[in-house]
Protein backbone atom coordinates (compact mmCIF):
# COMPACT_ATOMS: atom_id res chain seq x y z
CA UNK A 1 0.00 0.00 0.00
CA UNK A 2 1.57 2.90 -1.01
CA UNK A 3 1.54 6.37 1.03
CA UNK A 4 -0.70 9.39 0.11
CA UNK A 5 2.73 11.26 -0.67
CA UNK A 6 3.71 8.79 -3.16
CA UNK A 7 0.48 8.51 -4.89
CA UNK A 8 0.25 12.42 -4.79
CA UNK A 9 3.36 12.29 -7.61
CA UNK A 10 1.67 10.64 -9.57
CA UNK A 11 -0.76 14.19 -10.05
CA UNK A 12 -4.08 13.99 -12.11
CA UNK A 13 -4.09 11.12 -13.82
CA UNK A 14 -3.14 8.57 -10.69
CA UNK A 15 -6.41 6.62 -10.24
CA UNK A 16 -7.55 7.64 -6.46
CA UNK A 17 -6.56 10.59 -5.80
CA UNK A 18 -6.01 13.71 -8.09
CA UNK A 19 -4.31 16.86 -8.27
CA UNK A 20 -5.00 19.38 -10.63
CA UNK A 21 -3.02 22.14 -11.53
CA UNK A 22 -2.41 24.56 -14.00
CA UNK A 23 -0.44 23.12 -17.12
CA UNK A 24 2.78 24.15 -17.62
CA UNK A 25 3.83 24.91 -21.53
CA UNK A 26 0.12 23.79 -21.73
CA UNK A 27 1.41 20.18 -21.65
CA UNK A 28 0.04 17.73 -19.08
CA UNK A 29 2.54 15.84 -16.83
CA UNK A 30 3.61 13.09 -19.61
CA UNK A 31 5.20 10.47 -17.80
CA UNK A 32 1.66 9.99 -16.46
CA UNK A 33 -0.46 10.76 -19.04
CA UNK A 34 1.42 7.96 -21.18
CA UNK A 35 1.06 5.66 -17.96
CA UNK A 36 -2.88 6.58 -18.00
CA UNK A 37 -2.52 6.20 -21.80
CA UNK A 38 -1.53 2.64 -21.45
CA UNK A 39 -3.54 1.74 -18.91
CA UNK A 40 -7.20 2.27 -21.17
CA UNK A 41 -5.75 0.73 -23.92
CA UNK A 42 -8.45 -1.53 -23.41
CA UNK A 43 -10.98 1.12 -24.48
CA UNK A 44 -9.37 1.55 -27.66
CA UNK A 45 -9.68 -1.42 -28.98
CA UNK A 46 -13.32 -2.02 -27.15
CA UNK A 47 -13.73 0.80 -29.25
CA UNK A 48 -12.27 -0.14 -32.74
CA UNK A 49 -14.08 -3.36 -32.44
CA UNK A 50 -17.30 -2.23 -31.45
CA UNK A 51 -16.93 -0.14 -34.72
CA UNK A 52 -16.49 -2.83 -37.01
CA UNK A 53 -19.21 -4.84 -35.31
CA UNK A 54 -21.34 -1.71 -35.73
CA UNK A 55 -20.55 -2.02 -39.38
CA UNK A 56 -21.63 -5.59 -39.28
CA UNK A 57 -17.78 -6.67 -39.95
CA UNK A 58 -18.72 -9.91 -37.46
CA UNK A 59 -20.65 -11.52 -40.42
CA UNK A 60 -19.58 -13.57 -43.82
CA UNK A 61 -21.37 -11.20 -45.71
CA UNK A 62 -19.45 -8.27 -44.10
CA UNK A 63 -16.18 -9.90 -44.27
CA UNK A 64 -16.66 -10.87 -47.73
CA UNK A 65 -17.31 -7.38 -48.81
CA UNK A 66 -13.95 -6.15 -46.28
CA UNK A 67 -12.36 -8.39 -48.72
CA UNK A 68 -14.32 -7.55 -52.32
CA UNK A 69 -14.43 -3.79 -51.45
CA UNK A 70 -10.54 -3.02 -52.11
CA UNK A 71 -10.23 -5.70 -54.59
CA UNK A 72 -12.80 -3.99 -56.48
CA UNK A 73 -11.10 -0.54 -56.28
CA UNK A 74 -7.51 -2.16 -57.20
CA UNK A 75 -9.45 -2.86 -60.07
CA UNK A 76 -10.55 -0.14 -61.34
CA UNK A 77 -7.30 1.95 -60.16
CA UNK A 78 -5.50 -0.84 -62.62
CA UNK A 79 -8.07 -0.51 -65.30
CA UNK A 80 -7.38 3.17 -65.12
CA UNK A 81 -3.46 2.50 -65.45
CA UNK A 82 -3.88 0.45 -68.49
CA UNK A 83 -5.91 2.63 -70.34
CA UNK A 84 -4.23 5.81 -69.03
CA UNK A 85 -0.73 4.16 -69.91
CA UNK A 86 -2.00 2.32 -73.11
CA UNK A 87 -0.32 -0.81 -72.19
CA UNK A 88 -0.76 -4.49 -71.49
CA UNK A 89 -1.24 -5.65 -67.85
CA UNK A 90 0.12 -8.21 -66.01
CA UNK A 91 -1.05 -9.62 -63.03
CA UNK A 92 2.52 -8.88 -61.43
CA UNK A 93 1.74 -5.26 -62.18
CA UNK A 94 -1.52 -5.54 -60.57
CA UNK A 95 -0.09 -7.20 -57.44
CA UNK A 96 2.32 -4.11 -57.35
CA UNK A 97 -0.28 -1.83 -57.49
CA UNK A 98 -2.87 -3.78 -54.99
CA UNK A 99 0.24 -3.83 -52.72
CA UNK A 100 1.22 -0.17 -52.88
CA UNK A 101 -2.81 0.36 -52.89
CA UNK A 102 -3.95 -1.28 -49.80
CA UNK A 103 -1.28 0.18 -47.47
CA UNK A 104 -1.77 3.75 -48.70
CA UNK A 105 -5.42 2.98 -47.52
CA UNK A 106 -4.26 1.89 -44.40
CA UNK A 107 -2.50 5.35 -43.97
CA UNK A 108 -5.44 7.54 -45.75
CA UNK A 109 -8.23 6.05 -43.69
CA UNK A 110 -6.52 5.97 -40.41
CA UNK A 111 -5.98 10.02 -41.08
CA UNK A 112 -10.04 10.31 -42.31
CA UNK A 113 -11.28 8.53 -39.69
CA UNK A 114 -8.82 10.16 -36.93
CA UNK A 115 -10.17 13.47 -37.92
CA UNK A 116 -13.86 12.39 -36.72
CA UNK A 117 -12.48 11.07 -33.60
CA UNK A 118 -12.99 13.68 -31.77
CA UNK A 119 -15.78 15.40 -32.96
CA UNK A 120 -17.42 12.16 -33.07
CA UNK A 121 -17.30 11.80 -29.22
CA UNK A 122 -18.29 14.61 -28.04
CA UNK A 123 -20.51 13.49 -25.46
CA UNK A 124 -18.23 11.47 -23.41
CA UNK A 125 -15.58 14.08 -24.06
CA UNK A 126 -17.84 16.31 -22.46
CA UNK A 127 -18.10 13.83 -19.42
CA UNK A 128 -15.62 12.02 -18.94
CA UNK A 129 -11.59 12.41 -18.09
CA UNK A 130 -9.51 10.36 -19.63
CA UNK A 131 -6.79 10.96 -22.30
CA UNK A 132 -8.35 12.37 -25.78
CA UNK A 133 -5.40 10.33 -28.18
CA UNK A 134 -7.52 7.14 -27.30
CA UNK A 135 -10.33 8.09 -29.82
CA UNK A 136 -7.74 8.57 -33.17
CA UNK A 137 -5.35 6.11 -31.88
CA UNK A 138 -8.56 3.92 -32.00
CA UNK A 139 -9.81 4.49 -35.57
CA UNK A 140 -5.91 3.80 -36.87
CA UNK A 141 -6.44 -0.03 -34.72
CA UNK A 142 -10.15 0.41 -36.45
CA UNK A 143 -8.36 1.24 -40.01
CA UNK A 144 -5.67 -1.77 -38.85
CA UNK A 145 -8.01 -4.08 -38.33
CA UNK A 146 -9.43 -3.97 -41.70
CA UNK A 147 -6.38 -3.92 -43.35
CA UNK A 148 -5.18 -7.31 -41.98
CA UNK A 149 -7.51 -8.82 -44.94
CA UNK A 150 -6.45 -7.39 -47.98
CA UNK A 151 -3.11 -8.54 -47.31
CA UNK A 152 -5.04 -12.22 -47.91
CA UNK A 153 -6.32 -10.87 -51.27
CA UNK A 154 -2.75 -9.86 -51.74
CA UNK A 155 -0.83 -13.00 -50.97
CA UNK A 156 -3.36 -14.40 -53.53
CA UNK A 157 -2.05 -12.34 -56.17
CA UNK A 158 1.07 -12.53 -55.26
CA UNK A 159 1.09 -16.22 -55.55
CA UNK A 160 -0.81 -16.08 -58.89
CA UNK A 161 1.65 -13.46 -60.56
CA UNK A 162 4.55 -16.28 -59.93
CA UNK A 163 6.31 -13.31 -57.15
CA UNK A 164 8.92 -14.20 -55.18
CA UNK A 165 8.24 -15.89 -51.80
CA UNK A 166 11.08 -14.98 -49.83
CA UNK A 167 12.01 -14.54 -45.85
CA UNK A 168 13.35 -11.12 -47.24
CA UNK A 169 9.37 -10.19 -47.60
CA UNK A 170 9.46 -10.07 -43.51
CA UNK A 171 10.66 -6.62 -43.88
CA UNK A 172 7.16 -5.36 -44.94
CA UNK A 173 6.38 -5.99 -41.54
CA UNK A 174 8.47 -3.49 -39.63
CA UNK A 175 7.76 -1.00 -43.09
CA UNK A 176 4.05 -1.62 -42.06
CA UNK A 177 4.81 -0.88 -38.74
CA UNK A 178 6.56 2.61 -39.54
CA UNK A 179 3.31 3.92 -41.74
CA UNK A 180 1.42 2.75 -38.77
CA UNK A 181 2.95 5.03 -36.08
CA UNK A 182 3.19 7.88 -38.90
CA UNK A 183 -0.66 6.92 -39.57
CA UNK A 184 -1.06 7.77 -35.74
CA UNK A 185 0.40 10.94 -35.94
CA UNK A 186 -1.55 12.20 -38.77
CA UNK A 187 -4.89 11.45 -36.79
CA UNK A 188 -3.96 12.66 -33.99
CA UNK A 189 -3.18 15.93 -35.54
CA UNK A 190 -5.90 15.70 -37.96
CA UNK A 191 -8.29 15.30 -35.17
CA UNK A 192 -7.04 18.25 -32.92
CA UNK A 193 -7.16 20.33 -35.96
CA UNK A 194 -11.04 19.07 -36.74
CA UNK A 195 -11.98 20.45 -33.16
CA UNK A 196 -10.96 24.40 -34.71
CA UNK A 197 -12.03 23.53 -38.20
CA UNK A 198 -15.16 21.17 -38.94
CA UNK A 199 -14.94 21.73 -42.80
CA UNK A 200 -11.26 20.13 -42.69
CA UNK A 201 -12.46 16.69 -43.52
CA UNK A 202 -14.22 17.80 -46.49
CA UNK A 203 -11.03 19.26 -47.71
CA UNK A 204 -9.04 15.92 -46.48
CA UNK A 205 -11.04 13.95 -48.70
CA UNK A 206 -9.52 16.07 -51.60
CA UNK A 207 -5.69 15.93 -50.04
CA UNK A 208 -6.21 12.33 -49.56
CA UNK A 209 -6.75 11.58 -53.02
CA UNK A 210 -3.70 14.07 -54.34
CA UNK A 211 -1.49 12.28 -51.96
CA UNK A 212 -2.50 8.70 -53.57
CA UNK A 213 -1.94 10.04 -57.09
CA UNK A 214 1.44 11.49 -55.91
CA UNK A 215 2.41 8.45 -54.46
CA UNK A 216 4.70 5.27 -56.27
CA UNK A 217 0.94 3.32 -56.32
CA UNK A 218 -0.01 3.97 -60.12
CA UNK A 219 3.32 4.61 -61.01
CA UNK A 220 6.89 3.54 -60.07
CA UNK A 221 9.91 5.56 -59.50
CA UNK A 222 11.49 4.67 -61.95
CA UNK A 223 9.27 5.66 -64.60
CA UNK A 224 9.73 9.16 -62.83
CA UNK A 225 12.07 11.40 -65.14
CA UNK A 226 15.57 11.72 -63.24
CA UNK A 227 15.74 15.25 -62.44
CA UNK A 228 12.54 15.44 -60.66
CA UNK A 229 13.58 12.14 -58.62
CA UNK A 230 14.18 14.40 -55.69
CA UNK A 231 11.20 16.03 -55.42
CA UNK A 232 9.40 12.25 -54.64
CA UNK A 233 11.42 12.59 -50.92
CA UNK A 234 9.14 15.44 -50.26
CA UNK A 235 6.23 12.92 -50.13
CA UNK A 236 6.34 11.10 -46.70
CA UNK A 237 4.85 7.79 -47.60
CA UNK A 238 7.56 7.59 -51.03
CA UNK A 239 10.31 5.65 -48.73
CA UNK A 240 8.25 3.39 -46.97
CA UNK A 241 6.10 2.40 -50.38
CA UNK A 242 9.12 1.85 -52.20
CA UNK A 243 10.83 -0.04 -49.36
CA UNK A 244 7.23 -1.84 -48.92
CA UNK A 245 7.57 -2.68 -52.65
CA UNK A 246 11.17 -4.18 -52.82
CA UNK A 247 10.70 -6.24 -50.06
CA UNK A 248 7.07 -7.78 -50.58
CA UNK A 249 7.00 -7.58 -54.20
CA UNK A 250 10.22 -8.72 -55.39
CA UNK A 251 11.37 -10.59 -52.04
CA UNK A 252 14.72 -7.98 -52.13
CA UNK A 253 15.93 -6.71 -48.76
CA UNK A 254 15.77 -2.86 -49.06
CA UNK A 255 17.99 -0.31 -49.01
CA UNK A 256 18.83 0.82 -45.47
CA UNK A 257 18.74 5.22 -46.48
CA UNK A 258 14.61 4.08 -47.81
CA UNK A 259 14.40 2.34 -44.26
CA UNK A 260 15.88 5.45 -42.02
CA UNK A 261 13.92 7.74 -43.97
CA UNK A 262 10.46 5.75 -42.93
CA UNK A 263 11.09 5.39 -39.88
CA UNK A 264 12.26 9.23 -39.36
CA UNK A 265 9.31 10.36 -41.09
CA UNK A 266 7.18 7.90 -38.77
CA UNK A 267 8.50 9.40 -35.48
CA UNK A 268 8.38 13.04 -36.76
CA UNK A 269 4.69 12.30 -37.03
CA UNK A 270 4.00 10.93 -33.99
CA UNK A 271 6.19 13.25 -32.03
CA UNK A 272 4.56 16.52 -33.63
CA UNK A 273 0.62 15.12 -34.18
CA UNK A 274 0.75 13.49 -30.68
CA UNK A 275 2.27 16.50 -28.87
CA UNK A 276 -0.17 19.10 -30.89
CA UNK A 277 -3.01 16.93 -29.90
CA UNK A 278 -2.34 16.33 -26.09
CA UNK A 279 -1.19 20.34 -26.14
CA UNK A 280 -4.80 21.04 -27.64
CA UNK A 281 -6.86 17.91 -25.67
CA UNK A 282 -7.76 20.02 -22.73
CA UNK A 283 -9.68 22.75 -24.60
CA UNK A 284 -11.66 20.24 -26.22
CA UNK A 285 -14.30 20.34 -23.83
CA UNK A 286 -14.97 23.93 -24.47
CA UNK A 287 -14.72 23.76 -27.94
CA UNK A 288 -17.12 20.91 -28.74
CA UNK B 1 -17.00 21.45 8.11
CA UNK B 2 -17.37 23.18 4.37
CA UNK B 3 -15.51 26.70 3.94
CA UNK B 4 -15.49 28.72 1.36
CA UNK B 5 -14.25 32.26 -0.11
CA UNK B 6 -14.44 34.04 -2.93
CA UNK B 7 -12.12 36.73 -1.65
CA UNK B 8 -8.47 36.03 -2.73
CA UNK B 9 -6.13 35.04 -0.09
CA UNK B 10 -2.88 34.90 -0.89
CA UNK B 11 -2.04 30.96 -1.33
CA UNK B 12 0.60 29.82 1.72
CA UNK B 13 1.82 26.37 0.80
CA UNK B 14 0.64 23.87 3.23
CA UNK B 15 2.08 21.31 3.66
CA UNK B 16 -0.58 17.91 2.88
CA UNK B 17 -2.04 16.29 5.64
CA UNK B 18 -1.46 12.45 5.31
CA UNK B 19 -4.93 11.48 5.89
CA UNK B 20 -7.36 14.63 4.93
CA UNK B 21 -11.28 14.72 6.40
CA UNK B 22 -12.23 15.98 2.98
CA UNK B 23 -13.03 14.34 -0.43
CA UNK B 24 -12.79 17.83 -2.34
CA UNK B 25 -10.69 20.73 -2.04
CA UNK B 26 -10.77 23.26 -4.36
CA UNK B 27 -8.10 26.42 -3.99
CA UNK B 28 -8.21 29.64 -5.17
CA UNK B 29 -9.43 28.33 -8.45
CA UNK B 30 -9.53 30.34 -11.86
CA UNK B 31 -11.00 29.33 -14.90
CA UNK B 32 -10.46 31.17 -17.96
CA UNK B 33 -11.06 29.74 -21.32
CA UNK B 34 -11.33 30.98 -25.01
CA UNK B 35 -14.02 29.79 -27.33
CA UNK B 36 -15.33 31.08 -30.40
CA UNK B 37 -19.07 32.24 -30.99
CA UNK B 38 -19.76 29.85 -33.61
CA UNK B 39 -21.32 26.45 -32.92
CA UNK B 40 -19.73 24.85 -35.82
CA UNK B 41 -15.75 26.79 -36.76
CA UNK B 42 -14.91 25.80 -40.42
CA UNK B 43 -11.78 27.39 -42.03
CA UNK B 44 -14.27 28.89 -44.44
CA UNK B 45 -15.59 31.25 -42.30
CA UNK B 46 -12.17 32.15 -40.82
CA UNK B 47 -11.22 32.93 -44.10
CA UNK B 48 -13.82 35.72 -44.51
CA UNK B 49 -13.46 36.95 -41.41
CA UNK B 50 -9.40 37.32 -41.86
CA UNK B 51 -10.65 39.12 -44.55
CA UNK B 52 -12.83 41.54 -42.60
CA UNK B 53 -10.52 41.42 -39.83
CA UNK B 54 -12.81 40.73 -37.85
CA UNK B 55 -12.05 37.77 -34.10
CA UNK B 56 -14.59 36.24 -33.26
CA UNK B 57 -12.35 34.03 -30.26
CA UNK B 58 -14.09 35.31 -26.86
CA UNK B 59 -12.30 34.99 -23.36
CA UNK B 60 -14.91 33.47 -20.75
CA UNK B 61 -13.99 34.21 -17.41
CA UNK B 62 -16.22 30.90 -15.76
CA UNK B 63 -14.85 30.65 -12.10
CA UNK B 64 -12.69 33.70 -10.58
CA UNK B 65 -11.14 32.42 -7.61
CA UNK B 66 -13.37 30.31 -6.30
CA UNK B 67 -12.16 28.07 -3.14
CA UNK B 68 -14.14 25.59 -0.72
CA UNK B 69 -13.77 21.85 0.65
CA UNK B 70 -16.13 19.55 0.92
CA UNK B 71 -16.13 16.74 4.13
CA UNK B 72 -16.06 13.07 3.11
CA UNK B 73 -19.57 11.99 2.43
CA UNK B 74 -21.26 14.99 2.37
CA UNK B 75 -23.64 16.73 0.11
CA UNK B 76 -22.91 19.82 -1.65
CA UNK B 77 -25.54 21.43 -4.01
CA UNK B 78 -24.24 24.36 -6.40
CA UNK B 79 -27.14 26.75 -7.48
CA UNK B 80 -26.97 29.60 -9.83
CA UNK B 81 -28.30 30.97 -12.44
CA UNK B 82 -27.13 29.93 -16.36
CA UNK B 83 -23.82 30.89 -17.44
CA UNK B 84 -23.12 31.25 -13.46
CA UNK B 85 -20.44 28.77 -13.99
CA UNK B 86 -21.77 25.94 -11.71
CA UNK B 87 -20.82 23.61 -15.18
CA UNK B 88 -17.68 24.71 -15.90
CA UNK B 89 -16.44 24.36 -11.98
CA UNK B 90 -17.94 21.03 -11.96
CA UNK B 91 -15.84 19.73 -15.01
CA UNK B 92 -12.52 21.45 -13.23
CA UNK B 93 -12.93 19.02 -10.56
CA UNK B 94 -13.70 16.02 -12.66
CA UNK B 95 -10.61 16.73 -14.25
CA UNK B 96 -11.77 17.15 -17.88
CA UNK B 97 -10.64 20.88 -17.68
CA UNK B 98 -7.42 22.25 -16.42
CA UNK B 99 -7.59 24.87 -13.88
CA UNK B 100 -6.01 28.21 -15.20
CA UNK B 101 -4.75 29.23 -12.18
CA UNK B 102 -5.04 27.53 -8.75
CA UNK B 103 -5.33 23.97 -7.16
CA UNK B 104 -8.14 21.16 -7.11
CA UNK B 105 -7.21 18.07 -5.51
CA UNK B 106 -9.92 14.88 -5.09
CA UNK B 107 -9.67 12.18 -3.16
CA UNK B 108 -11.24 9.06 -3.71
CA UNK B 109 -13.14 7.46 -7.39
CA UNK B 110 -15.53 9.76 -9.58
CA UNK B 111 -17.82 8.83 -11.28
CA UNK B 112 -19.61 11.86 -13.96
CA UNK B 113 -22.95 13.13 -15.00
CA UNK B 114 -22.05 16.11 -16.38
CA UNK B 115 -23.42 15.28 -19.84
CA UNK B 116 -25.16 12.14 -21.35
CA UNK B 117 -21.68 10.61 -21.61
CA UNK B 118 -23.08 7.30 -22.31
CA UNK B 119 -24.27 6.45 -25.82
CA UNK B 120 -22.17 8.47 -27.60
CA UNK B 121 -21.46 6.46 -30.30
CA UNK B 122 -25.11 6.22 -31.71
CA UNK B 123 -24.70 3.40 -33.95
CA UNK B 124 -23.70 0.85 -30.96
CA UNK B 125 -26.01 -1.05 -28.82
CA UNK B 126 -26.29 0.64 -24.94
CA UNK B 127 -24.65 -2.28 -23.64
CA UNK B 128 -21.83 -1.62 -25.71
CA UNK B 129 -21.59 1.85 -24.54
CA UNK B 130 -21.72 1.50 -21.23
CA UNK B 131 -18.76 -0.47 -21.64
CA UNK B 132 -17.30 1.84 -23.58
CA UNK B 133 -18.20 4.58 -21.03
CA UNK B 134 -16.86 2.58 -18.37
CA UNK B 135 -13.60 1.80 -20.14
CA UNK B 136 -13.16 5.19 -20.37
CA UNK B 137 -13.53 6.47 -16.80
CA UNK B 138 -10.99 3.72 -16.32
CA UNK B 139 -13.10 0.53 -14.54
CA UNK B 140 -11.73 -2.49 -15.81
CA UNK B 141 -14.16 -5.18 -18.43
CA UNK B 142 -14.45 -7.18 -14.83
CA UNK B 143 -15.95 -4.54 -12.96
CA UNK B 144 -18.18 -3.51 -15.73
CA UNK B 145 -19.54 -7.29 -15.95
CA UNK B 146 -20.09 -7.30 -12.32
CA UNK B 147 -21.89 -3.99 -12.56
CA UNK B 148 -23.67 -4.70 -15.43
CA UNK B 149 -27.18 -6.16 -14.33
CA UNK B 150 -27.65 -3.38 -11.96
CA UNK B 151 -27.05 -0.87 -14.36
CA UNK B 152 -29.43 -2.15 -16.94
CA UNK B 153 -31.58 -3.63 -14.34
CA UNK B 154 -31.74 0.00 -12.90
CA UNK B 155 -32.32 2.33 -16.12
CA UNK B 156 -35.17 -0.62 -17.11
CA UNK B 157 -34.73 -0.49 -20.89
CA UNK B 158 -35.24 -4.41 -21.27
CA UNK B 159 -34.67 -5.24 -24.65
CA UNK B 160 -33.32 -1.98 -25.79
CA UNK B 161 -29.71 -2.50 -24.44
CA UNK B 162 -28.95 -4.58 -27.16
CA UNK B 163 -30.26 -2.12 -30.03
CA UNK B 164 -28.05 0.91 -31.52
CA UNK B 165 -28.72 4.20 -28.67
CA UNK B 166 -29.52 5.85 -32.44
CA UNK B 167 -33.10 4.42 -32.03
CA UNK B 168 -33.56 5.62 -27.73
CA UNK B 169 -35.30 8.58 -26.60
CA UNK B 170 -34.14 11.24 -25.00
CA UNK B 171 -35.74 10.06 -21.37
CA UNK B 172 -33.85 6.45 -22.27
CA UNK B 173 -30.72 8.14 -23.05
CA UNK B 174 -31.16 10.32 -20.09
CA UNK B 175 -32.22 6.67 -17.87
CA UNK B 176 -29.26 5.00 -19.14
CA UNK B 177 -26.40 7.68 -18.46
CA UNK B 178 -27.92 8.33 -14.76
CA UNK B 179 -27.83 4.74 -14.19
CA UNK B 180 -24.33 4.14 -15.12
CA UNK B 181 -22.99 7.33 -13.38
CA UNK B 182 -24.83 5.60 -9.69
CA UNK B 183 -24.00 2.86 -9.96
CA UNK B 184 -20.60 2.49 -10.67
CA UNK B 185 -19.66 2.92 -6.31
CA UNK B 186 -18.07 6.16 -6.71
CA UNK B 187 -16.33 7.59 -3.64
CA UNK B 188 -17.35 11.25 -5.60
CA UNK B 189 -20.51 11.54 -7.79
CA UNK B 190 -20.53 14.50 -9.68
CA UNK B 191 -24.02 15.36 -11.17
CA UNK B 192 -24.95 18.63 -13.21
CA UNK B 193 -28.64 18.45 -13.66
CA UNK B 194 -30.02 15.42 -14.18
CA UNK B 195 -32.65 13.92 -11.54
CA UNK B 196 -35.02 15.10 -14.69
CA UNK B 197 -34.67 12.16 -16.58
CA UNK B 198 -36.95 10.13 -17.84
CA UNK B 199 -40.70 10.02 -16.71
CA UNK B 200 -42.32 10.82 -13.08
CA UNK B 201 -41.79 7.05 -11.88
CA UNK B 202 -37.90 7.07 -12.81
CA UNK B 203 -37.47 10.71 -11.53
CA UNK B 204 -38.95 9.62 -8.45
CA UNK B 205 -36.65 6.31 -8.64
CA UNK B 206 -33.65 8.64 -9.21
CA UNK B 207 -34.29 11.17 -6.36
CA UNK B 208 -34.52 7.76 -4.09
CA UNK B 209 -31.57 6.45 -5.43
CA UNK B 210 -29.46 9.63 -4.87
CA UNK B 211 -31.13 9.39 -1.33
CA UNK B 212 -29.51 6.38 -1.00
CA UNK B 213 -26.27 7.38 -2.28
CA UNK B 214 -26.39 10.75 0.37
CA UNK B 215 -27.25 8.21 3.44
CA UNK B 216 -24.20 6.07 2.16
CA UNK B 217 -20.74 7.37 2.43
CA UNK B 218 -20.64 8.57 -0.75
CA UNK B 219 -19.41 12.62 -1.56
CA UNK B 220 -21.43 14.35 -4.05
CA UNK B 221 -21.79 17.35 -5.75
CA UNK B 222 -24.90 18.08 -7.13
CA UNK B 223 -25.87 21.16 -9.72
CA UNK B 224 -29.55 21.52 -9.92
CA UNK B 225 -32.01 23.92 -10.57
CA UNK B 226 -34.82 22.08 -9.46
CA UNK B 227 -34.78 23.73 -5.69
CA UNK B 228 -36.38 21.27 -3.77
CA UNK B 229 -34.59 18.95 -4.82
CA UNK B 230 -31.26 20.34 -3.25
CA UNK B 231 -32.93 21.59 -0.14
CA UNK B 232 -34.32 17.74 0.26
CA UNK B 233 -30.49 16.05 -0.73
CA UNK B 234 -27.63 19.27 0.00
CA UNK B 235 -25.97 19.58 3.44
CA UNK B 236 -24.85 22.93 2.35
CA UNK B 237 -24.86 24.70 -0.76
CA UNK B 238 -23.07 27.39 -2.81
CA UNK B 239 -24.48 29.80 -4.28
CA UNK B 240 -22.94 30.59 -7.46
CA UNK B 241 -23.10 33.88 -9.65
CA UNK B 242 -20.46 35.62 -12.49
CA UNK B 243 -18.20 32.78 -11.48
CA UNK B 244 -17.80 33.96 -7.78
CA UNK B 245 -19.66 32.59 -4.58
CA UNK B 246 -22.02 34.72 -3.90
CA UNK B 247 -23.14 32.53 -0.54
CA UNK B 248 -22.54 29.28 1.05
CA UNK B 249 -24.34 27.89 3.83
CA UNK B 250 -26.91 25.66 5.16
CA UNK B 251 -29.54 24.94 2.21
CA UNK B 252 -32.89 26.91 3.05
CA UNK B 253 -30.99 29.88 3.84
CA UNK B 254 -28.80 29.93 0.78
CA UNK B 255 -32.23 28.91 -1.53
CA UNK B 256 -34.18 31.52 -0.01
CA UNK B 257 -31.58 34.03 -0.26
CA UNK B 258 -31.22 32.69 -3.96
CA UNK B 259 -34.77 33.08 -4.79
CA UNK B 260 -34.84 36.93 -3.36
CA UNK B 261 -32.34 37.22 -5.90
CA UNK B 262 -34.00 36.03 -8.39
CA UNK B 263 -37.48 37.68 -7.90
CA UNK B 264 -39.11 34.98 -7.78
CA UNK B 265 -42.37 33.47 -5.65
CA UNK B 266 -42.32 30.37 -3.25
CA UNK B 267 -44.09 28.32 -5.90
CA UNK B 268 -43.99 24.73 -7.05
CA UNK B 269 -42.85 25.66 -10.30
CA UNK B 270 -39.80 27.61 -9.25
CA UNK B 271 -38.82 25.12 -7.11
CA UNK B 272 -39.99 21.70 -8.86
CA UNK B 273 -37.16 19.06 -10.48
CA UNK B 274 -38.16 20.17 -14.48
Amino acid sequence: MSTIAERRDAGEFASEIHVYEPHKVGLPPLGAYLTQLWGRREFAFELARSDLRSKHFNTALGQLWLVLNPLLLGLVYFALVLIIGRRGGSIAGLALLLLALFTFRLVSTSISQGARSVVGGGRLILNTAFPRTLLPLSSVLTCFMLFLPTLGVYAIVHVAAGLPVRPEILWGIPIVATMVVFAAGGAMFVAAVQVYFRDLTSFLRYMLRIWLYLSPILWTAAQVPERYKPLLYLNPLYPPLTALSEAVNFGVTPPARLLLLSVAWAVAAFVVGGLFFISREREFAVRL
Amino acid sequence: MLSASSNPVPAIAEPPAPATDWAVKVEHLVLTYKTTVEKKPTFKKALVRLGRRQRIVREIQAVRDVSFDVPHGAVLGIIGVNGAGKSTLMRTVAGILPPTSGRIEVHGRVSTLLALGVGFKGDVSGRENVVLGGLAAGLTKEQLAQKYDEIAEFAELGDFMDMPMRTYSSGMFGRLAFSVAVNMDPDILLIDEALSVGDARFREKSFEKMRELCRSSSTILLVSHGLNAIRKLADEVIWLHQGEIAMRGEATEVIQAYKRFLDVRESDIADDDV
